[in-house]
């Protein structure tokens, strides 16, 4: 049996894996970055993207080279060595892979939890979906409204409030990073730092029926006095059809409750008297 | 009398009884009732749904399916030993119900490849929209019924099934089993697959249209969608329940049946993997024919499982559906990777590498995948503590699948490999394609990531590179493989490289860079997009039509080779396993007396060693003992 070259093997692993990452770091992946979440989230994508250029390195450069030194020459009948295996390499190629991805999760877990850390001074924002268009509340504001526009201030965590009317829709704007289902029945959250001002596209990204790709929003983002400005500006306030036909808040609360119902007292309130269909 | 004898004509006449006997019980009780006879409003349309699941039984009836077994409940005599359907000597046999698992085995390829030709012309509708921005082809309505046919034709109808007549034709042999434990449940599981099919396709002539809530078919939206949903839910019950049954067959085939000798550490990893995907097709199956069922009730018996204005639940739809529909990603991965490790052992004449390790790493992905579903849901609104374990035990899932790629390259290491073999060309290139799909899988995985680009074009480049680069080119190494052993003739290796290099190129060039656009901002299900993406939406569209046209060099390959290519000989690519040393294609009952399997299957290059001694060689008496395996040095 000769002897693997395994020294050259794995210089041309790293040599190839460090020439793709550096190819692969020049693209800009995600786009635009208006939010202060898209730092940790692309600095953990390029590190991901470091990892795998290696990991499909090593089985380019493995299959490359078995191929190239054992592709059977013309009239040979023969067959290869009879290993059958190698007990201590199959623990090594089981071990390292458990530790790469055990290592990605946690470093994953932890930009999570950076990255839905609330802010003590943050404003809250409603946004109510449906076929299809959007629809934004100011609760902070005295409840005022905007349709198919949303405009938000700069450096201020926005803490968003999700009610789907009929189907789920999902919200999503790119340069945040930052997308969460509205689901009918129920309240999502999700909390957004813009950290640059200028206009952007409001995505919907969950199928949603024929309208499914035309509902799209405005975003806004703009300094605090201009945003006051604009809200105090504001003439509609959110329709009661929104309030009253959205029986999620309702249904969120005892969600709630039922969460916290481990230490509580389990008792249901039994009709709150406001939708007495 | 050709009406009463099992058959087509019966088989028609069952159909127009079912058929009348749905729409005449719907009619009776809806007058007895007091009710309008037809209710046409909403998703409603009972003369038409309870027809379409009673004509397909009457059918089924008709054609002779259940004739064996409504005797033997009569209590009249049956024949056990009845073979008259069984094997094939015409072409017209194999339009019949018939219970050789050989005559199956080619009935399911002939009839999903079929179906990927529908499919695969389904996405080139889809891509000719989707060339430019704005409207080219369809309208809204009618895309979202494309992509919603396509996925489900491709997973339901092709891809699943494909593997289940694959594994159909082989396995028995590899086993040394004379066919499958149930033969005439397998016929069963077979032609409740064109029933599926007609149901899927029927919706486009359904008022408002084919199905178009996405194959998922999430709640709400599936809830309030015209009549074409509900032959969603009811073809999905046809197809699941033709996947339980062959899966159960499976798991008694290869539990009870094995030739002597073959203990469970000497099986072929092809009937290893089967094993696996059909524990995961009897626990999980059941989980979509119930979101189905649910959702149907919802639609046509006013049930609120998930009405939201009623107390029904909207997410639970979705964790419902994917405890099934994760696992049947491995559902349609594991027996490609059986199907690898068969073609690489074989054409790279080795032994698979870490044999052992590799038939546990599939049981270990099948654990696994049980609880993997909740990585689809990280921005779905579901309880948020869930959405870390589910990462963590996502992610580990890569570690088997990662210890399968690394063992198959290892078996490549001193080999002598035949580059000039399709199959085994097919094989390297998923090995690599299929890295790319894992990579992908993994970011996927990763929650912040996974935020920003589920629901984008990253995940169909994600879903694609799995399950184009991954299963679909499987598929093709085994077809290639096996069908010498199949039609006993050899295919053309020279229009097999044309169709390899066509269909990696294309598969590349189509799904690469929706990687980009996806995690750029372009949302997946959409009919029209942002002009900023038109140029590389044109690229793909282009490679996608090739990727299309490579797909008729394979048909043209498959159809001209099976009638005019040179014989194969019994043994083409000197396999040792057992469906080699049969003849190609092999007698009626497969042996003439059960072998004798004496070793592993991948002795290669171990002097005198053999997996299985045929009966044929017993008589000789001149059989060598196989030496003990070992490594030598040279």
């Amino acid at each position: 049996m000769t002897r693997l070259p395994i020294f050259k093997l794995v210089l041309a692993t790293l040599v190839l894996g460090a020439l793709q990452s550096v190819v692969l770091l020049q693209v800009n992946w995600f786009g635009d970055a208006a939010a202060t979440a898209t730092g940790p989230i692309d600095t953990l994508m390029d590190v991901t993207i470091v990892v795998s250029s290696f990991v499909f390195a090593l089985v380019c450069v493995f299959l490359g080279y078995a191929v190239y030194k054992w592709r059977v020459k013309p009239g040979d009948e023969g067959d290869g060595l009879p290993i059958h295996g190698n007990t201590k390499l199959e623990v090594w190629w089981t071990l390292i892979p458990v530790l790469i991805v055990v290592g990605l999760a946690g470093y994953s877990w932890a930009v999570l939890v950076d990255i839905e850390k609330k802010d003590a001074d943050r404003i809250n924002v409603d946004v109510y979906s449906q076929q299809f268009e959007w629809t934004f509340g100011y609760p902070d504001s005295g409840g005022k409204s905007s349709e198919g526009e949303l405009h938000v201030p700069v450096n201020r965590q926005i803490d968003f409030k999700f009610h789907a009317q009929d189907v789920i829709h999902s919200f999503w704007v790119p340069e945040w990073r930052i997308k969460k289902d509205n689901v009918p029945g129920i309240t999502t959250d999700a909390v957004i730092t813009p950290d640059r001002e200028g206009t952007f596209q409001l995505i919907c990204t969950e199928l949603c029926g024929i309208g499914h790709t035309t509902m799209r929003a405005k975003v806004v983002v703009e300094s605090e006095e201009k945003y006051n400005q604009w809200v105090a500006g504001l003439k509609e306030k959110v329709s009661p059809f929104l309030l009253t036909a959205d029986q999620a808040f309702e249904a969120q609360r005892k969600a709630e409750e039922r969460e916290k119902g481990i230490e509580g007292s389990g008792v249901e309130e039994t009709g709150s008297g406001d939708h007495s269909d | 009398m050709a009406l009463r004898n099992p058959g087509w004509y019966r088989g028609a006449l069952g159909f127009f009884l079912g058929a009348a006997f749905g729409f005449g019980l719907v009619l009776a009780l809806r007058a007895v009732s007091g009710l309008d006879l037809f209710q046409t409003e909403d998703t409603g349309y009972p003369h038409i749904v309870v027809p379409m699941i009673t004509a397909p039984f009457g059918f089924l009836i008709g054609f002779g399916a259940f004739d064996y077994w409504f005797r033997w409940a009569a209590g009249k005599p049956t024949v056990p030993e009845d073979h008259s359907d069984h094997g094939a000597t015409r072409w017209q046999d194999y339009f019949k119900f018939n219970t050789d698992h050989k005559v199956i085995g080619i009935q399911y390829m002939v009839l999903t490849f079929a179906f990927f030709l529908i499919g695969g012309l389904l996405a080139m509708l889809i891509r000719a929209e989707l060339a430019q921005p704005g409207s080219q082809v369809v309208g809204a309505n009618t895309f979202n019924g494309l992509f919603s046919t396509h996925a489900t034709v491709m997973i339901f109808l092709f891809i699943i099934p494909m593997f289940a007549g694959i594994a159909n034709y082989v396995v028995p042999l590899m086993l040394g089993a004379p066919d499958m434990a149930f033969p005439r449940l397998n016929a069963l599981s077979f032609w409740l697959l064109p029933i599926a099919g007609i149901i899927f396709l029927g919706s486009f002539l359904a008022p408002g249209g084919a199905f178009d809530a996405g194959w998922t078919g999430y709640a709400p939206l599936s809830g309030g969608a015209p009549l074409g949903q509900t032959f969603f839910n009811v073809g999905v019950q046809f197809a699941g329940a033709s996947s339980i049954a062959a899966a159960l067959n499976f798991l008694v085939t290869i539990i009870t049946m094995r030739a002597p000798g073959m203990n469970l550490w000497r099986m072929p990893l092809m009937a290893w993997a089967q094993l696996a995907t059909s524990l995961l097709v009897v626990g999980a199956t059941p989980f979509v024919a119930g979101a189905q069922f649910m959702t149907f009730f919802d639609r046509i018996l006013g049930m609120n499982f998930f009405n939201f204005l009623e107390g029904g639940d909207v997410i639970s739809y979705q964790h419902i559906f994917w405890f099934y529909s994760h696992p049947a990603v491995y559902i349609m991965m594991l027996p490609g990777f059986g199907i690898i490790s068969e073609v690489i052992s074989v054409h790279a004449r080795k032994a698979v590498f870490g044999y052992r390790l590799m038939a546990l790493a599939l049981i270990g992905i099948v654990v696994l995948s049980y609880s993997v579903w909740a990585h689809h849901m990280f921005v779905s609104g579901m309880f948020s503590w869930l959405r870390v374990p589910i990462m963590i035990s996502t992610m580990l899932i890569a570690v088997p699948t990662g210890i399968k790629v690394f063992s198959w390259l290892g078996t490549l290491f001193y080999g002598k490999i035949q580059t000039q073999s399709t199959a085994m060309l097919f094989a390297l290139a998923f090995i690599v394609t299929f890295t790319v799909g894992g990579i992908s899988g993994v970011i996927t995985a990763m929650i912040p990531l996974d935020i920003h680009v589920s629901e984008t074009y990253f995940i169909v480049a994600h879903i694609h590179f799995v399950l184009f680069g991954g299963s679909v080119f499987t598929i093709f190494a085994g077809l290639y493989h096996w069908f010498p052993k199949v039609t006993g003739r050899m295919y053309d290796e020279r229009l097999g490289r044309v169709h390899l290099w066509l269909t990696v190129v294309g598969t590349w060039l189509t799904f690469v860079p929706m990687h980009w656009i996806g995690m750029d901002g372009m949302p997946r299900r959409v009919v029209d997009y942002a002009s900023q993406y038109g140029d590389w939406n044109l690229v793909i569209s282009i490679s996608a039509f090739m990727l299309g046209a490579a797909q008729l060099v394979f048909v043209y390959n498959m159809i001209v080779s099976w009638r005019f290519g040179p014989k194969a000989g019994s043994n083409p690519w000197r396999g040792k396993s057992i469906e080699w040393l049969v003849s190609s294609p092999p007698p009626v009952y497969n042996f003439t007396a059960i072998p004798r399997v004496v070793g592993g299957p991948y002795e290669y290059g171990t002097p005198g060693a053999r997996h299985a001694i045929m009966a044929e060689d017993e008589e000789g008496a001149t059989v060598p003992t196989p030496e003990p395996s070992k490594v030598t040095a040279s």
